[in-house]
């Protein structure tokens, strides 16, 4: 019997279609989540203390990108670069995208996932401890902060996507939102 | 300034245990001898008969004798003894575990042994110190992990206690014990049908990491370092830290001289005791990284 | 006589795990303040005096107790910051503290008598003299017991003594003796005892080398692990090394406790309380352990079989083990 939970991979139709997409944009969109985020909950901060000024590359494995996550950077706190780079940094997080989002989720527990290795950790551990609590506490929900992201367009946006999101989670294994308790009991 | 051999950690033969104590009362200059099993309740048996007459000749050689306690008492026979150590009046009782302090200081001094604290007790600050003072123990031997700024601060307040602070001077740094025998695992063996397999490694069972680097020494189950503790150039520091005895853990090897190179150091003789130092088999590198350096193994 | 079902004792790192604990059912949850003073001193973990305050009466507002476990050994020159935290966990309500160290327990036991003491796993009191000692000397309510000990010699040391007993149910295994082992100051200058963390992530290295995952703690490497297989933490005790012609993990396997099926035993044997181990762990993990162990201490009461989990998940090595609760273990 396999012992281990699968970790779903994000669909390789959906990674050459982000391809399409320069890399700018997704830059922008995601600096604007990290911006909306971060002054949402002020406590990671706290949290982080003198480990906002590490360098962390997250490298969401079956993406085409990695991202450079610079907590106390005035502007650059969130980069996007083609895989390879070579990059100044301090740790590096790798993992499929649904394991690296599950975390932030609170739906994995990061232990878990390194014990399985299906997330790599290299370079500076207590910073990557730092920030994974941090995270574990704020209980980040990236719809919400996304949604919040949209300014005066939340009202707009919020119905459709409270329809789409858990199909397209369900459809991609990967959880774009705070898991429910119910989600939880029931092991979805 | 006091120099203490502490108890033998290692399982030797019985006969080799009992030369070295007839050889350590007969001609090393050191003033207490704390001597009794401290590590596996199980080979006491082994040498038993052979310590009241390590004691005696020990006395009649001057040298001031400390009964040891077990380090690690759980099982009911191991309870018994550290009981039956409190039921004798004739030697100062060392406690390594605190199971003994339900009887230490109970009662006036013509039916109570007097008692010490060994290294193996968490003694970290002040009032812990002070709650030992006030139980009328004579004198505390400072774990070995704690590092310089805390063995003075400790010193300067044992002074007006009247309690003596002993530090772990030389020999392997015990580091941890457990429930579990470590030779007997190594060996596919089971703590209770261990056969005493112990006794190949008079200085502990060397550790290596798996790219080969000198690590740990296994005892039983007891764990220590690989390097070999040594603290014979820092005699005149803690001395002036008000540091009142120093302990010399036992080894195999001629023993005799490290106790002569200490007695050489305290007394202030010669230029460079530290070269009166034996040679070891096997090699252990001297280390002062718990009291001085960053870390233990430094 | 109706049997008391077991009080679960649950871990929090954080406020969220807090709240995640309490709504998963905890009977009480232990934590610490964010220092040297708890023996879980990670980065990011962890309570301020204001977080502890509102935590405990979030709570309490549930019925459900706080410990505070201030269970480091107070370093010589600066125990007020001891003497701070256990005055400022007590003064947020905290149910009761936890402590190992015996100039603490002195200072707790004087300043506030009428207050509980839980002695702390870190104390090893691993037999009823030792757990007498304590009782009679400062009046402590609950022993937490070392994990060196069978169900069986835990039933007599309940016979001896008048205390409550809590023991380890789940989660990491410390393989030594608790608060007795230097094994992490010796690699990395930085001790359970003293600064509250072992073998600390500050002198972790990890490295991919060919295809194996290679961790160093302060430079000794303590595993090499090949692809595919469970990672296990870089601590000490669970590493794999040599000696002679021998190579392997010496002292344990990486493997977590998992004493569920001896609940009943446990119950029997005059246990009152489970802890469940895991402070520095996620709230995805307190959220499933806590769920699984409330609904196992319901069954027990209830004298139904203990229901079986898919915890193993969740644990180092990915692998469980009753532990020394068993004799063979030894």
């Amino acid at each position: 019997m396999d012992r281990r939970e699968l970790i779903p991979t994000f669909p390789a139709a959906a990674a050459s279609l982000l391809r399409g997409l320069p890399p700018a944009v997704i830059e922008a969109l995601l600096s604007r989540l990290v911006a909306v985020t971060t002054e949402r909950h002020p406590r990671l901060f706290d949290r982080l203390g003198a480990h906002a000024t590490s360098r962390y590359l997250i490298d969401p494995t079956d993406l085409p990108f990695v991202l450079i996550l610079h907590p106390a950077a005035a502007d650059g706190r969130l980069r996007v670069l083609p895989r390879g780079t070579a990059e100044p940094r301090e740790a590096r997080i790798g993992g499929p995208l649904a394991a690296l989002l599950g975390l932030i989720h609170g739906r994995y527990d990061g232990d878990a996932l390194f014990f399985s290795r299906d997330l790599v950790i290299e370079g500076d551990t207590e910073a990557v401890l730092a920030l994974r609590n941090a995270i574990d506490d704020a209980e980040i929900d990236l719809s919400v902060e996304a949604l919040h992201g949209l300014g005066p367009l939340r009202a707009l946006a919020a119905p459709p996507l409270a329809r789409i999101l858990p199909l397209v989670e369900r459809l991609t294994g990967v959880s774009l939102s705070r898991p429910t308790r119910e989600s939880l009991e029931h092991g979805y | 300034m006091e120099l203490t051999v502490g108890p033998l950690l290692f399982h030797w033969a019985t006969d080799a245990w009992s030369d070295f104590y007839a050889r350590l009362a007969d001609e090393a200059p050191v003033d207490r001898v704390v001597i009794g099993e401290s590590v596996c309740s199980k080979r006491l048996p082994l040498y038993a008969d052979r310590i009241t007459e390590a004691v005696e000749r020990l006395e009649r050689a001057g040298k001031t004798v400390v009964l040891t306690s077990l380090a690690l008492v759980t099982l009911p026979r191991e309870r018994r003894a550290a009981a039956g150590l409190f039921a004798q009046t004739g030697h100062e009782v060392e406690i390594d575990d605190l199971t003994l302090m339900r009887w230490a200081g109970k009662g006036d001094d013509a039916h109570c042994p007097g008692f010490s604290i060994g290294p193996l007790v968490n003694v970290y600050n002040e009032s812990t110190l002070r709650f030992f003072a006030a139980r009328g123990a004579r004198s505390v031997c400072l774990p070995p992990e704690l590092p310089f700024a805390s063995v003075a601060s400790l010193a300067a307040a044992a002074q007006p206690l009247g309690i003596g602070v002993e530090v772990f001077a030389f020999g392997r740094v015990p580091l941890a014990l457990s429930a579990r025998c470590y030779h007997a695992r190594v060996h596919g063996r089971t703590k209770d049908s261990c056969q005493f397999v112990c006794d190949r490694d008079p200085d502990g069972m060397v550790v290596r990491t798996l790219d080969g680097q000198d690590f740990l020494a296994v005892n039983g189950v007891q764990t220590l370092s690989y390097n070999c503790c040594n603290l014979i150039d820092d005699v005149g520091t803690l001395r002036q830290a008000g540091v009142t005895a120093l302990r010399l853990s036992p080894h195999s090897g001629d023993f005799v001289s490290v106790c002569r190179a200490f007695r050489s150091a305290i007394d202030g003789q010669g230029d460079d005791p530290a070269a009166l130092l034996p040679g070891h088999i096997p090699a252990m590198p001297y280390s002062r990284g718990f009291m001085f350096g960053a870390t233990g193994a430094e | 006589m109706a049997t008391e079902r077991l009080e679960i004792v649950c871990p929090a790192g954080t406020p969220a795990a807090l709240r995640t604990a309490v709504d998963a059912g905890a009977d009480s949850v232990y934590c610490g303040f964010n220092d040297e003073t708890n023996a879980r001193n990670f980065p990011g973990l962890n309570f301020s005096r204001a977080e502890m305050a509102v935590g405990i009466a979030y709570a309490a507002a549930r019925g459900v107790k706080v410990l505070v476990a201030i269970n480091t050994f107070p370093r010589a020159g600066s125990e007020a910051l001891w003497h701070r935290a256990v005055d400022d966990a007590l003064a947020c309500g905290a149910h009761a503290v936890i402590l190992a160290d015996i100039g603490l327990l002195a200072y707790a036991a004087e300043r506030h008598p009428d207050r509980r003491l839980h002695l702390s796993v870190q104390a090893a009191a691993s037999n009823a003299d030792a757990i007498n000692f304590y009782a009679e000397t400062f009046g402590i309510r609950r022993v937490v017991l070392p994990r060196v000990l069978t169900v069986e010699e835990i039933a007599a040391i309940n016979r001896e003594i008048d205390v409550e007993t809590e023991v380890f149910i789940f989660g990491g295994l410390c393989v030594m003796a608790e608060g007795r082992c230097s094994l992490s100051s010796y690699a990395t200058g930085r001790s359970p005892n003293m600064h509250g963390v072992c073998s600390p992530a500050s002198h972790v290295a990890y490295a991919e080398e060919g295809e194996d995952l290679v961790a160093r703690l302060g430079g000794f490497t303590i595993h090499r692990v090949p692809k595919a297989v469970a990672a296990p933490y870089p601590t000490l005790c669970k590493g794999c090394f040599q000696t002679g012609d021998y190579r392997g993990h010496i002292f344990e396997d990486p493997v977590s406790l998992d004493a569920a099926t001896l609940m009943p035993q446990l119950a029997r044997a005059g246990v009152r309380a489970l802890k469940i181990e895991g402070r520095q762990r996620s709230r995805a993990y307190v959220e499933q352990v806590v769920r699984a162990f409330r609904r196992a201490s319901e069954a027990e009461a209830a004298g139904q079989p203990i229901p079986k989990s898919e915890l193993w998940r969740l644990t180092e090595g990915q692998q469980t083990t009753a532990g020394a609760y068993r004799k063979t273990w030894r």
